[in-house]
């Protein structure tokens, strides 16, 4: 029997007993070392003569590859079981709570602005702003309120001095004039805002948010005024079919003036907003009166349009199923957390105000 | 305003039932807040005749009558009126009825021993009167009605109208009918005014003087005498009790009534009460006098008041006084109508704190030219009712009535409201509001009907044509989706961004009031002032907010207390820094209390401290877009601070824009305000203080650029004094060359054995790579030794062998 059936039979043999892997290495190294015994039989090759030579060659190519070949998926074999037997003892229980991780709320008034800012952009409307302290001019006078008009008299304000001429403003109305004041027609802006009355109960708080809109142009008119609010309590409350009446009301900075009522009913103690029966008030708005314009430095006789207030709290209310208007103030962290919003639930116009 | 559809009829013919009304009513403007139904229970009140008394056996004041409620049938009733007598016909009430007066639901009782089948009313229950001795008698005409409803039946519901400011005219029927009628609901019957024939002159002089802020224009009256003032007739009551109104007498019952009916408030003195004349004119300051609310007031100069020779007898337009008072006995009367200036109404009422219905009339406005209408209806009823003579009619005026005129151009109609009517069309509505029309081409002549003080130009026109033709007419015209200027601009894009950044932080976002508690304003306010408010809504709301702060901690102080121990909360808004408009910040401002991971099986716990809202601030910054590169920190922030614990931000070094605070709550106000956490952290960033970037997220990002040659990672540790900032060792390294040198990181601090006192270690590591070649040791040594020899010079530091 030649050297290399010996060394094949012998540790093919030895190979085939439960082997760890630094039994394997060690047949390795005796094998493929330096001084292994088929790196041995390698460097016998040139002492053989020419005619067996090449046979020779071929057969040790083929032990040499049998072996190598079974050594090393002993060896695989060997480390995964290796590794399986590890696994066994690094078993946790993967029902423990995960890492903590907090993610802030933000308010549903917040939320309802960015919706209606969103809505309005849309259709082309750009944001405005004014301040909380307002004079009296652009918060009464300006808006064609003058002193001792009764219709100041729906309006419990918030004074700053005892002549009365700093208050904090009752509405977002002074931002139409501050804007107008400032720029050159047309407008079309809205306004949304912290506004205040001193009134304290549970449907007002003394204070609270509206949004106001302003859009004035050289033809603008009623139908314009009816189409943009069609289409913006559609899209905000995320409803095909909704109700909507206009009726004739009176402020004093239009003329003419209207009060906007949306359709709803009662579900199981929770309001519907859509087609029900009955009707709900929600904002009031109007062509923006002559005399408005003229105060701001606007012609009326060549741009007229509309404006309108809306109470922000309470749409978000209606929206979101709230009832206690105090509750948006009070601070209370459960509601917070309730009410809140995913700060990365952005309202957006190309993905909709909501998931 | 309230109406019912029967007395609406006295104006107005229709045939309509009273849901189209209430639908019609809100259409044009009358707004029906609420509709009450007239109780059915009204029904079971019946007239009812005590056929036989018995004394209570048990009581001495008691009777047991039997009642005879109609076709024979007889009920016991227990009653304790001394007026109860056999043969009497009176009201009685089932059981089951509810007394109008208390509401109280009556049962079969049981009255000391002896059961009563309901009761006898008197007339004070039923609200008929205030008389309340006895029960009621009715006169022998009732004998017919035994048995039936003592109430006529009444199909009207109390309608409850919201009448807007500007529309006087619809505080009474008439007006209402009106409107109605131009909207094309019924037609306005006809007035058949009856005029006062009398030959009596009116012998009480009246005049008014001519002087600045005169309040009254005219003053109209007549004098009735010998009338016997008494109750009133049923019709009256029951109008008046149909829309919630109490009657009275028979002189105060029909001036009532006249106001209702028509919009023309009157008064009625006691002639024999007025001392020789009558002097309408301003008040003079102190003088005093006691009104029919029975309160006495102390009127300051420049009021309006009806005075005679002895003083002050009431405030024209707005409130009688008690010594001119009617009442049963009154002989003559002196009937008051007359037009007062709105201004002065509301100028004195405002002042005196007063509000009456005729007040609330005459503010809006009355019909000037109502004045001799009021009087002849009123006078005429009072002469029925009462009896007695009127006087003729006297009149003084100061101001001549002037018809109000206006050219309306009928193209304005469609221009304003986007669509069309006919001219023809306009004409009709305007002529049943009351207008006087000519008409020339496309040029309406308008003469404004005196009621209708609300209008004053073209624009109004339009309102009411619009109004009366129907909301509903208005197009729809779908708005465009063009948006021509952006919706946001670039500090609006800022207050949400940094919205949501700090949100995102875990804060929950709390709107709170700008106002707040001065006391808790105090500890915020730092070098602010205070800024009051003249008229706070309660003590603990009566100034603007100086910070945040203190209505952040104010409820972040309640939630701990709901047992909330790990909070954090954050609002952006508003602090006011002046009184004028503009002098405010927009701020955001956060606050954490508590502790991280507390309770947790995996994570160590421990306090929210400093550098958690460090993290917070800066990590806010960052994302809305600033280099934290650049950022320079120093602790000189305001006193509400932890002065150890705290640091103001620059976005630069030249410290151009302080941009916020972050720190521990100073302890002092921890423990004034009583806050009940293991540890109370906060921030502000001021909005205002940004320099807003014109670039686009585009133009922000940096060219592309990285090597790929062999970098090296090396750590330093610095000996230095205590007071030298970390901040400051870390700019001088970068100072060096940021190409070469980056990834500067603090993983070590200090202080102790080994290390002298007043010094401390600080252990940093930095990455070393060129852009240009791989460095060699000789390099790098290089390099090692210009950033020990920078720090050295620059920080006085010295490198720890």
């Amino acid at each position: 029997m030649s050297d290399l059936k010996k060394i094949k039979d012998e540790f093919l043999l030895k190979l085939r007993g439960k082997l760890d892997i630094s039994q394997l290495n060690q047949i390795k190294s005796d094998l493929f070392g330096k001084n292994g015994l088929i790196s041995t039989q390698f460097k016998k090759i040139g002492t053989i003569v020419e005619s067996e030579r090449k046979k020779f060659a071929s057969d040790l190519n083929l032990v040499k590859d049998e072996l190598q070949d079974l050594i090393n998926s002993k060896i695989n074999e060997a480390e995964s079981a290796e590794i399986n037997k590890r696994l066994d003892k690094e078993k946790i229980d993967i029902t423990l709570p995960e890492r903590s991780f907090v993610r802030g709320k933000i308010h549903p008034v917040s939320q309802t602005i960015d919706e209606i800012s969103s809505i309005f952009s849309e259709i082309g409307f750009s944001v405005e702003e004014g301040p909380d302290v307002e004079n009296e001019y652009n918060n009464f006078t300006a808006l064609n309120t003058p002193d001792n008009h009764p219709a100041r008299d729906m309006h419990d304000t918030f004074y700053l001095d005892e002549k009365k001429q700093k208050l904090l403003r009752t509405h977002t109305s002074p931002v139409q004039i501050r804007t107008m004041l400032r720029d050159k027609p047309p407008f079309k802006i809205i306004a949304p805002g912290r506004t205040y009355r001193s009134d304290s109960d549970q449907t007002h708080s003394p204070m609270f948010h509206q949004v106001e809109g302003l859009h004035i142009d050289k033809n603008i008119n009623m139908g314009h005024l009816k189409g943009c609010l069609n289409y913006f309590i559609k899209e905000f409350f995320e409803i095909e079919k909704i109700k909507m009446r206009f009726r004739p009301s009176h402020f004093p900075f239009t003329e003419p003036s209207a009060e906007v009522d949306i359709g709803y009913e009662m579900k199981d103690g929770k309001i519907l907003i859509g087609e029900g029966n009955q009707w709900l008030e929600i904002l009031g708005c109007g062509m923006v009166h002559p005399n408005v314009l003229k105060n701001a430095k606007v012609n009326p006789t060549k741009f007229q349009g509309y404006a309108f207030g809306i109470g922000i709290d309470r749409l978000a209310m209606l929206k979101y199923g709230i009832n206690d208007l105090r509750a948006f103030f009070d601070c209370d962290y459960r509601w917070l957390n309730h009410f809140g919003f995913d700060p990365l639930d952005v309202p957006t116009n190309y993905r909709g105000l909501s998931r | 305003m309230k109406i019912t559809f029967d007395w609406l009829r006295d104006h107005l013919k229709t045939n309509s039932e009273e849901k189209n009304l209430l639908e019609r009513l809100t259409n044009i403007g009358l707004e029906v807040e609420n509709v009450e139904s007239t109780p059915d229970e009204n029904k079971l009140f019946k007239v009812a005749k005590i056929i036989k008394i018995e004394k209570h056996p048990n009581a001495d004041r008691l009777k047991v009558c039997d009642v005879n409620i109609g076709e024979g049938e007889l009920k016991k009733v227990v009653c304790g009126a001394a007026n109860a007598k056999e043969g009497l016909i009176t009201i009685y009430a089932p059981p089951g009825a509810i007394i109008p007066k208390t509401k109280i639901k009556l049962e079969v009782a049981k009255i000391r021993g002896i059961t009563s089948y309901g009761m006898l009313c008197s007339e004070s229950e039923l609200n008929l009167s205030e008389e309340s001795d006895g029960i009621t008698e009715l006169s022998t005409k009732y004998k017919k009605k035994i048995g039936k409803s003592y109430f006529s039946k009444s199909n009207s519901n109390l309608i409850d109208l919201s009448i807007t400011p500007n529309r006087s005219d619809c505080l009474g029927f008439r007006g209402i009918a009106r409107d109605l009628a131009a909207s094309g609901f019924g037609k306005l019957k006809d007035f058949k005014e009856k005029k006062i024939q009398s030959k009596i002159p009116q012998r009480i002089k009246v005049k008014i003087i001519k002087e600045k802020n005169q309040g009254c224009t005219v003053f109209g009256s007549c004098l009735i005498t010998n009338v016997k003032n008494t109750e009133s007739p049923k019709w009256l009551k029951d109008k008046l009790i149909s829309v919630g109104q109490k009657p009275i007498s028979a002189i105060v019952d029909i001036t009532n009534y006249v106001m209702l009916d028509i919009n023309r408030p009157l008064h009625s003195y006691d002639a024999d009460k007025i001392e020789k004349f009558i002097i309408v004119r301003n008040s003079k300051s102190g003088e005093e006098f006691t009104a029919l609310d029975n309160k006495n007031y102390k009127l300051e100069s420049g009021m309006c008041v009806i005075s005679d020779k002895k003083g002050v007898l009431g405030l024209g337009g707005i409130i009688g006084g008690t010594r001119s008072s009617t009442e049963l006995n009154t002989k003559n009367i002196l009937l008051e109508s007359a037009y007062f200036q709105p201004g002065s109404i509301r100028n004195t009422s405002k002042r005196l704190n007063l509000d009456t219905d005729a007040k609330f009339r005459f503010e809006r406005g009355i019909d000037p030219l109502s004045i001799e209408h009021g009087l002849n209806k009123a006078a005429l009823l009072i002469k029925e009712i009462c009896g007695g003579e009127i006087s003729k009619i006297d009149i003084q005026k100061i101001e001549k009535y002037r018809t109000k005129k206006i050219k309306f151009n009928t193209d304005l109609f469609e221009k304003i409201s986007g669509f069309k009517i006919s001219t023809t069309e306009m004409i009709k509505i305007l002529y049943n509001l009351g207008f006087k029309v000519k008409k020339d081409k496309k040029i309406l002549d308008l003469t404004l009907p005196s009621w209708r003080p609300d209008i004053s130009q073209e624009v109004d026109i339009v309102e009411e044509l619009v109004r009366l033709t129907g909301y509903n007419k208005i197009k729809t015209i779908n708005p465009i989706k063009d948006r021509k200027k952006p919706t946001l601009n670039k500090s609006q894009k800022l207050f949400h961004f940094l919205q949501r950044s700090v949100a995102s932080k875990g804060y929950l976002e709390a709107i709170t009031w700008s106002f707040t508690d001065s006391n808790f304003n105090n500890y915020f306010k730092n070098e602010k002032k205070e800024i009051k408010i003249v008229n706070p809504i309660s003590s603990e709301l009566n100034v603007l907010r100086s910070s945040i702060f203190s209505n952040l901690i104010m409820y972040m102080n309640k939630n701990l207390d709901r047992g909330f121990k790990d909070l954090s909360i954050f609002e952006i808004g508003p602090i006011f820094t002046g009184s004028n408009p503009g002098e405010q910040k927009t701020v955001v401002t956060g606050l954490s209390a508590g502790k991280k991971s507390r309770l947790s099986w995996i994570e160590k716990e421990r306090e929210v401290d400093v550098f958690d809202v460090k993290r917070d601030v800066i990590q806010t910054l960052v994302e809305a877009g600033y280099d934290s590169n650049q950022f320079f920190i120093d602790s000189n922030t305001p006193n509400y601070y932890h002065p150890g614990k705290s640091g103001r931000l620059f976005l630069n070094k030249e410290k151009n824009n302080e941009v916020a605070y972050f720190g521990e709550i100073h302890p002092n106000i921890l423990k004034k305000i009583d806050v009940k956490t293991e540890s109370l952290v906060g921030f502000e960033i001021f909005l205002d203080n940004f320099e807003l970037t014109k670039k686009t997220l585009n133009d922000q990002k940096n060219k592309f650029s990285y090597s790929d040659y062999q970098k090296s990672e090396r750590d330093f540790a610095f000996i230095i004094n205590k007071d030298v900032k970390a901040q400051d060792l870390i700019s001088a390294v970068s100072s060096i060359d940021q190409k070469l040198i980056s990834n500067i990181k603090v993983f070590d601090v200090y202080e102790g054995n080994n290390i002298p006192e007043n010094q401390k270690s600080i252990a940093i590591s930095l990455t070393i790579q060129s852009f240009e070649k791989t460095l060699n040791e000789n390099d790098l040594e290089k390099i090692n030794n210009l950033i020990i020899k920078t720090v050295e010079n620059k920080t006085g530091a010295k490198i720890r062998s």
